[in-house]
């Protein structure tokens, strides 16, 4: 029903517009990677000698393992905080269920900054959480580990994104017809057998979703890492940043985060297509 | 199923949902609470209530022309994304072309990717075409990231239009101009205001894409960062606190008109199309 005339003008602007400013601009990060530079200047001459570096050197292999077993963790805490949290809204909260994801989500739209700098006054040595511990005598000299460390990190980040991995895992346990859930029990299974067996399967993509979500984030964070990690929490962005900025190597970071980039696009990949296989619809 | 039968149900997963409830909430309540505390942020209990952190906050000029930058930039960012996310989102919703599959994940891309490949991407092209990084750099950022954002609201607000309307008009003799502006359009206003406040929001917020782009003129966010490098005072819990009531003013208009426009499928916050 829909003119060529029509169509060609929705899609034509868009198209453009991200092709210039989304993909050209990905197209040069990995340009870049395969570039060099000779006395503090960028030069456009091909090589391999940044990932060449980036798999010679074990420091960056070291950081990169880190970072990848932070974002693992944050991806487990989220989900088995946002798991049950999504369960208990979609089966069990009644007539609250509205008010409560309303409550869920307005940390999400809370700034990520004001959310990490509030764990920051909490961690710290002379910080809440110290105090508190000194203040009723269960300890008498702060704990030193809770800042700067990759505990702090991980707190931060899973704190960040447990309303994100909620959400998806929201809407797939929404969408679970509910006589499925009812013929499971009046056939006679355990509450326990209905979730592994109907529940749980009909709520895999969400869950993929929302587990996807909280590890490609966490693995290219360097805001979390910055506020509260302190030197051991450093992870693989903050060496991007350093040689964006003082360092001052474009290429060999722009092929830190073309690998980024890569890990990221391959996770998509794959769990979308876990999710298809999972979906039931 | 009542309140009280569900607690007799599930005792633990409901204490279990309180105790995720107070986790994510602890660090808001105790930002605002020190806001108020006279002996600064750490410390506890807090003792001195004082405003005097938010009289210095109002004193304090540098802050407001931070504050008046980020509104400059998210409101220039939400003209921009939903235009373009609303045709992205027409051409997604009725138009065929060669590529489409690929233009739906490079639109939706800066959803998922870290701030700081888009962030570094955009870097590289200013500097490339030889731009200067200034308000207008962080602009373009956060607009053409929020694009993403824009086209996955709008596009379920599409989804739930009834063509027949559209037919209705087109039958009848008006052109597909006249459609657009007539019915389409009213028929998305409140989608378009549901998804015009979140990427306010987002903009207002967004720090990880700043970060590369930004030039001489801060943002809120950079400002409270560049102040953060330098020490905390309660002056930055003052400054968070007001940001989060502004916050919940927004999410809450957001929420009614959203859930007006796209109904039961309001839980399918930021679905994929």
């Amino acid at each position: 029903m829909y003119s060529r005339t029509y169509k060609s003008l929705v899609s034509l602007p868009p198209l453009l517009w991200v092709g210039l400013f989304l993909l050209l601009p990905y197209a040069l990060m990995f340009a870049h990677s395969f570039w060099a530079v000779r006395d503090g200047f960028v030069v456009h001459q091909w090589n391999l000698d940044n990932y060449k570096a980036l798999f010679t050197n074990p420091v960056y292999a070291q950081v990169l393992f880190r970072t990848m077993r932070i974002a693992a963790s944050v991806t487990l805490f989220s989900l088995l905080l946002g798991y049950p949290l999504a369960y208990y809204l979609s089966f069990h909260a009644g007539a609250r269920k509205e008010l409560l994801y309303q409550l869920v989500i307005v940390p999400l739209w809370v700034s990520y900054l004001v959310r990490g700098y509030a764990w920051k006054t909490i961690l710290g040595s002379d910080g809440v959480l110290n105090s508190f511990l000194q203040y009723f005598h269960i300890t008498h000299e702060p704990v030193g580990f809770l800042l700067y460390s990759p505990f702090a990190v991980v707190l931060v980040l899973t704190h960040i994104y447990t309303p994100f991995v909620f959400l998806p895992i929201y809407a797939a346990l929404e969408h679970i017809p509910r006589p499925l859930v009812e013929a499971s029990e009046d056939l006679g299974a355990s509450p326990a057998k209905t979730f592994l067996r109907v529940i749980l399967p009909l709520s895999m993509p969400g869950l993929l979703a929302g587990a996807t979500f909280a590890f490609v984030l966490s693995l290219g964070d360097f805001l979390a890492p910055l506020l509260v990690g302190g030197a051991s929490g450093t992870m693989i962005a903050n060496i991007v940043q350093s040689l964006f900025g003082a360092a001052y190597d474009w290429p060999l970071g722009a092929s830190i985060s073309a690998c980024i980039l890569l890990i990221t696009i391959s996770l998509l990949f794959l769990t979308e297509h876990l999710e298809k296989r999972w979906s039931f619809k | 199923m009542s309140a009280t039968n569900s607690f007799r149900r599930a005792p633990l997963l409901t204490v279990y949902a309180v105790l995720v409830f107070a986790f994510i909430y602890l660090p808001i309540v105790v930002l605002i609470l020190y806001s108020f505390n006279k002996d600064g942020v750490g410390g506890f209990p807090p003792r001195h209530f004082t405003l005097d952190w938010y009289a210095q906050l109002f004193a304090d000029g540098q802050i407001w022309d931070a504050v008046l930058n980020s509104l400059i930039v998210a409101a220039c960012s939400v003209a921009l994304s939903l235009t373009l996310g609303l045709l992205a989102a027409l051409a997604l919703d009725r138009a065929a072309f060669p590529g489409k599959a690929l233009f739906r994940r490079l639109v939706l891309l800066p959803l998922i990717l870290p701030g700081i490949i888009t962030g570094l991407s955009l870097l590289m092209f200013v500097v490339f075409v030889g731009a200067q990084l200034s308000l207008i750099t962080v602009f373009l950022g956060h607009g053409t990231a929020l694009i993403s954002v824009a086209t996955t609201e709008l596009f379920a607000g599409l989804q739930k239009l009834d063509r027949a309307q559209e037919e209705a008009s087109l039958d009848l003799g008006a052109t597909p101009f006249q459609t657009f502006l007539r019915i389409t359009l009213p028929n998305l206003k409140l989608s378009l205001i549901a998804a015009g406040l979140l990427i306010f929001t987002l903009s207002m917020d967004e720090i990880a894409v700043t970060f590369f782009l930004i030039g001489r003129d801060n943002t809120l966010p950079l400002e409270i960062w560049g102040r953060l490098r330098r020490g905390i005072t309660p002056e930055i819990n003052a400054i968070s606190t007001l940001i989060f009531v502004v916050s919940v003013v927004l999410i809450t208009i957001w929420f009614r008109i959203r859930s007006r426009s796209i109904g039961a499928e309001a839980s399918d916050f930021l679905e994929r199309p």
